[in-house]
C-alpha cells in the first residue's frame, strides 16, 4: 500500500492497432508451444477463408459407384481423389476443406454469443451483488450441474430443426432448416457455456470493484450501467482471452459431437462430425472416410489449446 | 564465530549488478561501495528505482533467475562470497546474515503456527531439539517485547496485528544471533506509533546483541534515529557516504541537498518557505548519461567536469570517512545553495463552507451464528465515527490526522456519499448531505465535492486514456459543452498540474506514480469543486515527488479558493500543508485547532505521543521520547470511558476508565477531549525543540555490550545535563514501559543520552 514510485521519463507514443498486433505476434515467438498452436489455427482459418479459390471438387457432388474409395484413387470418371471419397462418392478432401468453414463459423458465432451473455450476467452478479448475484449464480449452478450432453439433447430435440418448434419457425418466418439448426446450436451452446463465463467474469469483477477508479466513478454519480460497461468490463479482458481460445476449442468439439449424434446441421452440408457418423456405419470400409474428419477436428482443437497455453505462459512470464 | 574488531563484517567493493530481461541487460546498480564494521548500523537512503533493495538481495546472494553481479566483489567477514558454495551460502543465510522485509504479512507463512516458524530457524541451522528451540524462541520474543509469548507462539500470523507480526519477523531474524541484519523498509507498512516502537526495538537489539545492521529506507528521519552511518543512493550509484552527522549537517552532494529541500522539516511554511522539488526526472537505467547520473537535474552541472566519464567516489578533503561522488563539491557554496521557492502571501480564508456537527457513523454487523442467537445480541456495531464536530472555511486546508482504524476514511466516505451517516449533520454550504448517498445527490452538489485518492496506481482506469478520463468529468458537470471546448479545458487542466499536453492520449500504464496522481488531481479539480477531499494523496509517492504534488495542490487552492480536507497520518506533511488540524483516535476527535496550536503545548496525550513518534530529519531538533505500549483497540470493542485510556502515558486513574472525558476549550477553536485539568495541560513541555547546547548534538555511536566501560562513562556525563529537561519524559516513559523494567541498566541510560542528543 505504501510503495513508493519514481518519476519516469516519458514513454514512447502508443502504437496503432496493427503495430500492437504485430508486437503481439512477435511476442508469441517466446513460446514454442504457442507458436505451433497458432500455426495450426492460422492454417484452418486460412483454409476457411480462401477455400473458394482452391481447385477442388464440388463437395456436394454425389458420384455413384465411387463409394468409399481409398486415398490417391481415380474413379471411373477419371477424377483423382487425393483423400478418397465418402459413402456417397463425394470427394473427401473438398468436403474436409469446405467443412472447415462451417465449423469455424458456427463455433465462433456460438462462442461469441455465449460470451456476450456470460459477460453481461457475470458483471451484473459481481457488481450489483445481492439478489442479482443470488439468482444468477443459482441459475448458473443449475445449468452447470446438468450433464452437458443431456442438456444439449434436451434443447436440440425440443427445439431442433425437426421438432415442432423448429417447424413452426420454419413455416412462420421462412427460415431455412439449416439456419434454424444453426441458431439452435448457438442457443444450446450458450446454455452450456455462458454460466462458466459468467462465473469467471463475476470473480474478476468482485476484485475489480474494490479499485479506486470505480469509487471515483461512483463518486462522480455515474449510473451503474455506465460503470459496468465502461469501467469494469474493459478491464476484465486479461483472463478472458485465454479462456476464449480454450472455449472455442470446446465448442468446436461440441459442434462436431452434435453432428456426430445427428443433432447438428442437416445434410448434405459437410459437417465434420456428421461425416464421421456417416462413415462409422460402414465399419472397416469407411475407415478412410472416418479418420480424415477426425484428424481435422483434432488438429483444430489441439491448435486452439496450445495457443491458449502459449498465451497464458507468455502473460505469466515477467 | 566472534567478529574481530577490525575485520569489516561486510565489504562491497565496486559492485555492479544487472538484470537480464526481455529488453536486454539493465544495469541496476553501478560501482557501489560499502563497508560495515562490527556493531555498526549503516543506513541506505534513496528513492524508488535507486537500487537499494537490489543491493540487499545481492548481499544475500539471492538475485533470482535474471539478476547477476557483473562486477566487483562482496566480502562477508573477509571472505569473498563468490567463492562460497551453495551449501555454504545456505548455511550463512538466516544464521549469519538475516533479513527483515517490508510487509510482515507477506514474510510469515499464513498456514504455519508462529511457533513452528520460529523454532525452524535454530533447528535447521544449529540442529538443536524442538524443546530447546522453543525455549530460545520464548526468550527472543521477550527481547522483542511481545507480551504473553506462549499465546503468540500458539497463534497463526493473521491473528496478530501488523506491529506484532513485524516483531515476530525480527525475532526470527535474530534467533541465530546473526552478525549482519538487513532491514528493508521494515516499518513502512506500519502505523506511526507502532513504527516508533519497532524503531526503538531495533536500536535496542543492535546495542544488546552487537549485531551490525544495514537499514534501508526512504525516510531520512528514521535513518537519523537508528543509524551511525549513511549511504545516499541515486539511480544505482552511491553518491554520498559518511556518518549521520557529516551527511546531515555538512552534505556535499547536490542530490542530498535536493532531498533535504524536499522534506517538510519543522520551519518550512508552504507560503513563505515552500519546499523545492528537484527538477527533472529520474533517468531510466538504459538512459543514464555518460558522466554524472545526476547531471541533467543538477544546478551546478558543468560540461567539462561532470560529463564524459564515470565520476568516482572521493574523500572529502579534511574530513575522515566522508566520501562523495561529485567533481565540483569544493566549488559549491553550500550556504547559498539552499534554493528558495517562490514566496507567496498566505491565503485568506472565507466563510465556513463545510460544517460537521456531532456526526456519527456506526456500521451494523449482523451476527448469524448460533452463539449470537442464543445470547440475543444479533446486531453489533462498529463505531467508526463518534461525535465529529468541526468546521472548514473557504480556501482553508483542514487536516484530519490519525492512525489506521481511527475513522478518517469512513468520514471521507460519508462526505462523498459512498456511505450514509447514522446521526448528526454534515452541512455543505448549508445543505445537509450526511444522509444523502451519491445516487440521490444533484449534479451541482456532486461536482462541488470531489476526492483525490491515495493509491496512484489504482486511481485511473487502465483501459482508458488520460484525456478521456478527465474529459468525462468536464462533460458530466457541464463545464464545457462541445468537443472542442472540452478538449481545450482538458488541456488547461493538464497545464495546471504541470503535465505535458501530449499526455492527453497516453494510457495510465505509461505514466509514473507521481504523474498519475497529478492526473487524479486534475480530475478532481476539473469540475470546479469547492471542497476537495485528499485521502493521503502523497503517502505512496517519493519524497521529491511529494514536494511537487503538494506544491500543485497549494497552487490550485490559491487560484480556485478550494477548501481542502487533507487526510493523512504523516505529521510532517500535515504541519507543512494544513491550516487547521483535527486529531482522531478510534472514531473520536481527540484534539482540534490551528496547526500552531496542535504542534505546540498544551497537547492531548495522544497528540503528544504522535508527535514524538514522527521521525524528523534534522540533527538540531531535540525530541521527547514517548513510546506507547499496547495495540490499537478494535473499533468493535472500544475501551470504556476514554478510548485512549488503555495506552495513555498520562492516565490519571479510574476516572479515565469509567467516564467519557469532556471537551475542553483551551482557546477559541482549540479543543481537547481529556480529563487532565488545564494546569497540567498548560505545563506540558514541547515535544520538539531546537537544541541549545552544541556539544549535545554529537550522535553517539552504538557499541556492543562488551564495551560497557566507555558507555558507562558517557552516561555518567549525560544525566547531569539531562535531569532538568528529562524529568517529564522519564516519568511518562517509566509509566509507559512498565513491562520493560527488566532491561539492563546500561541500556536505559544510554538511551537517555541518545535521545537527549
Amino acid at each position: 500500500m505504501t510503495e513508493t514510485t519514481a518519476e519516469g521519463t516519458p514513454a514512447p507514443k502508443p502504437a496503432g492497432f496493427l503495430k500492437q498486433l504485430g508486437r503481439a505476434i512477435l511476442l508469441m515467438r517466446e513460446s514454442r508451444i504457442g507458436m505451433f498452436g497458432g500455426f495450426l489455427v492460422l492454417f484452418w482459418v486460412f483454409v476457411a477463408v480462401f477455400v473458394p479459390l482452391f481447385p477442388l471438387q464440388d463437395p456436394l457432388a454425389i458420384t455413384r459407384n465411387a463409394v468409399n474409395m481409398p486415398m490417391f484413387s481415380v474413379d471411373h470418371n477419371q477424377v483423382f481423389h487425393i483423400l478418397g471419397t465418402d459413402d456417397r462418392g463425394r470427394d473427401l478432401l473438398s468436403r474436409l476443406l469446405w467443412g472447415s468453414r462451417l465449423v469455424l463459423f458456427w463455433s465462433c458465432a456460438a462462442t461469441f454469443v455465449a460470451y456476450i451473455v456470460g459477460m453481461l450476467l457475470g458483471v451484473m452478479a459481481g457488481y450489483r451483488g445481492g439478489w442479482w448475484d443470488e439468482v444468477i449464480s443459482f441459475i448458473g449452478n443449475v445449468l452447470l450441474s446438468f450433464p452437458l450432453l443431456v442438456l444439449y439433447l434436451v434443447i436440440l430435440t425440443t427445439f431442433g430443426a425437426n421438432s415442432p418448434a423448429g417447424q413452426w419457425l420454419h413455416h412462420a418466418f421462412g427460415i431455412g432448416p439449416v439456419v434454424v439448426a444453426g441458431v439452435m446450436i448457438i442457443v444450446a451452446v450458450m446454455f452450456g457455456t455462458a454460466p462458466q463465463v459468467a462465473r469467471i467474469v463475476r470473480g474478476l469483477v468482485l476484485d475489480l470493484k474494490t479499485r479506486d477508479y470505480i469509487a471515483a466513478a461512483e463518486v462522480r454519480g455515474e449510473s451503474p450501467i455506465y460503470i459496468m460497461l465502461v469501467e469494469l468490463l474493459p478491464n476484465a479482458r486479461g483472463p478472458l482471452i485465454v479462456d476464449a481460445c480454450l472455449r472455442l476449442g470446446y465448442v468446436a468439439i461440441t459442434i462436431a459431437l452434435l453432428g456426430f449424434l445427428g443433432l447438428g446441421l442437416p445434410p448434405p452440408d459437410p459437417d465434420w462430425g456428421k461425416m464421421i457418423n456417416e462413415a462409422r456405419a460402414w465399419g472397416s470400409m469407411g475407415m478412410n472416410a472416418m479418420l480424415w474428419p477426425a484428424f481435422a477436428i483434432s488438429t483444430l482443437v489441439l491448435g486452439l489449446n496450445l495457443l491458449a497455453d502459449g498465451i497464458r505462459e507468455i502473460s505469466l512470464r515477467d | 564465530m566472534e567478529a574481530k574488531a577490525d575485520v569489516p563484517v561486510l565489504e562491497c567493493n565496486n559492485v555492479s549488478i544487472s538484470y537480464y530481461t526481455r529488453a536486454g541487460e539493465i544495469p541496476a546498480v553501478v560501482d557501489f561501495n560499502l563497508k560495515v564494521m562490527p556493531g555498526e548500523a549503516v543506513g541506505i537512503v534513496g528513492e524508488s528505482g535507486c537500487g537499494k533493495s537490489t543491493v540487499a538481495l545481492a548481499i544475500m546472494q539471492y538475485m533470482g533467475k535474471n539478476g547477476a553481479i557483473v562486477g566487483g566483489e562482496i566480502n562477508f567477514m573477509g571472505r569473498d562470497m563468490r567463492t562460497m558454495s551453495p551449501a555454504e551460502l545456505q548455511d550463512i543465510r538466516g544464521s549469519r546474515i538475516s533479513m527483515v522485509y517490508q510487509e510482515p504479512m507477506a514474510s510469515l507463512n499464513p498456514a504455519m503456527l508462529v511457533k513452528e516458524q520460529l523454532t525452524e530457524v535454530p533447528m535447521f541451522h544449529e540442529g538443536i531439539s524442538e524443546a530447546e528451540a522453543y525455549k530460545r524462541a520464548v526468550e527472543i520474543l521477550d527481547a522483542v517485547r511481545l507480551p504473553d509469548p506462549d499465546r503468540i507462539m500458539g497463534s497463526y500470523p493473521h491473528q496478530l496485528s501488523g506491529g506484532q507480526q513485524q516483531r515476530v519477523v525480527i525475532a526470527m531474524a535474530l534467533l541465530s544471533n546473526p552478525q549482519l541484519l538487513l532491514l528493508d523498509e521494515p516499518t513502512t507498512a506500519l502505523d506511526v506509533t507502532v513504527e516508533a516502537g519497532v524503531v526503538e526495538l531495533i536500536k535496542d537489539i543492535s546495542a544488546r546483541f552487537g549485531t551490525s545492521m544495514i537499514y534501508i529506507s526512504h525516510n531520512l528521519g528514521l535513518i537519523l534515529e537508528t543509524c551511525d552511518k549513511i549511504v545516499v543512493m541515486y539511480s544505482g550509484q552511491a553518491v554520498e557516504f559518511g556518518t549521520v552527522k557529516q551527511v546531515f549537517d555538512e552534505m556535499r552532494h547536490p542530490y542530498t541537498r535536493g532531498l533535504f529541500n524536499s522534506i517538510p522539516l519543522p520551519g518550512a511554511d508552504r507560503h513563505s518557505r515552500p519546499l523545492v522539488p528537484i527538477p527533472g526526472q529520474l533517468p531510466l537505467p538504459h538512459e543514464r548519461p555518460n558522466g554524472c547520473y545526476f547531471g541533467p537535474r543538477c544546478d551546478y552541472f558543468s560540461e567539462g567536469k561532470c560529463h564524459g566519464r564515470l565520476i568516482p567516489m572521493q574523500e572529502v578533503k579534511g574530513v575522515r570517512g566522508h566520501r562523495v561522488r561529485c567533481s565540483r563539491y569544493q566549488e559549491i557554496d553550500w550556504e547559498a545553495a539552499k534554493p528558495k521557492g517562490v514566496e507567496q502571501e498566505p491565503i485568506e480564508f472565507g466563510p465556513p463552507v463545510l460544517e460537521v456537527k456531532d456526526m456519527q457513523k456506526y456500521y451494523e454487523i449482523h451476527d448469524t451464528s448460533l452463539a449470537a442467537m442464543i445470547s440475543g445480541k444479533r446486531v453489533r456495531y462498529v463505531k467508526a465515527n463518534e461525535k465529529l464536530d468541526f468546521v472548514a472555511r473557504e480556501a482553508e486546508t483542514l487536516a484530519i490526522v490519525g492512525e489506521s482504524g481511527c475513522g478518517k476514511s469512513t468520514f471521507a466516505k460519508v462526505l462523498m456519499g459512498l456511505e450514509e451517516s447514522t446521526g448528526g449533520q454534515v452541512l455543505l454550504h448549508g445543505d445537509e448531505i450526511g444522509h444523502m448517498p451519491v445516487r440521490k445527490r444533484q449534479p451541482q452538489l456532486i461536482s462541488s465535492l470531489q476526492i483525490v485518492f491515495q493509491n496512484p496506481f489504482e486511481t485511473l482506469n487502465p483501459s482508458h486514456s488520460v484525456g478521456s478520463q478527465i474529459a468525462r468529468v468536464v462533460k458530466k458537470y457541464g463545464v464545457a459543452k462541445n468537443p472542442s471546448e472540452i478538449r481545450k479545458r482538458v488541456l488547461e487542466l493538464l497545464d495546471m498540474v504541470k503535465l505535458p499536453r501530449e499526455f492527453i492520449n497516453r494510457r495510465p500504464r505509461q505514466l509514473s506514480g507521481g504523474q498519475k496522481q497529478r492526473v487524479g488531481i486534475a480530475r478532481a479539480f476539473g469540475g470546479d469543486a469547492s471542497v476537495v477531499v485528499a485521502d493521503e494523496p502523497v503517502s505512496a509517492l517519493d519524497v521529491s515527488v511529494q514536494a511537487a504534488v503538494t506544491g500543485i495542490l497549494t497552487e490550485l487552492q490559491r487560484q480556485k479558493r478550494t477548501t481542502m480536507i487533507f487526510i493523512s497520518h504523516d505529521l510532517s506533511v500535515v504541519r507543512y500543508l494544513a491550516d487547521r488540524v483535527v486529531v482522531m483516535y478510534l472514531g473520536h476527535v481527540m484534539e482540534q485547532g490551528t496547526t500552531d496550536e496542535i504542534f505546540s503545548p498544551p497537547y492531548h496525550p495522544y497528540t503528544e505521543a504522535l508527535l514524538s513518534a514522527v521521525p524528523i530529519a534534522d540533527t538540531s531538533v531535540v525530541k521527547k521520547h514517548i513510546v506507547l505500549t499496547g495495540e490499537l483497540p478494535s473499533p468493535m470493542n472500544p475501551p470504556t470511558g476514554c478510548p485512549f485510556q488503555t495506552r495513555c502515558p498520562r492516565k490519571i486513574g479510574t476516572i479515565c476508565e469509567t467516564e467519557m472525558p469532556p471537551v475542553k476549550e483551551l482557546s477559541p477553536g482549540h479543543r481537547i477531549l481529556c480529563h487532565l485539568d488545564e494546569a497540567t495541560l498548560k505545563a506540558m513541555d514541547p515535544v520538539i525543540a531546537l537544541a541549545k547546547d552544541d556539544k549535545s548534538k554529537k550522535a553517539p555511536t552504538r557499541k556492543a555490550t562488551s564495551k560497557l566501560a566507555k558507555t558507562a562513562s558517557k552516561s555518567a556525563k549525560a544525566p547531569a545535563k539531562a535531569s532538568s529537561r528529562k524529568k517529564p519524559a522519564t516519568a511518562s516513559r517509566a509509566s509507559a514501559s512498565a513491562k520493560s523494567a527488566a532491561k539492563p541498566a546500561a541500556g536505559k541510560t544510554r538511551r537517555t543520552s541518545r535521545t537527549k542528543a
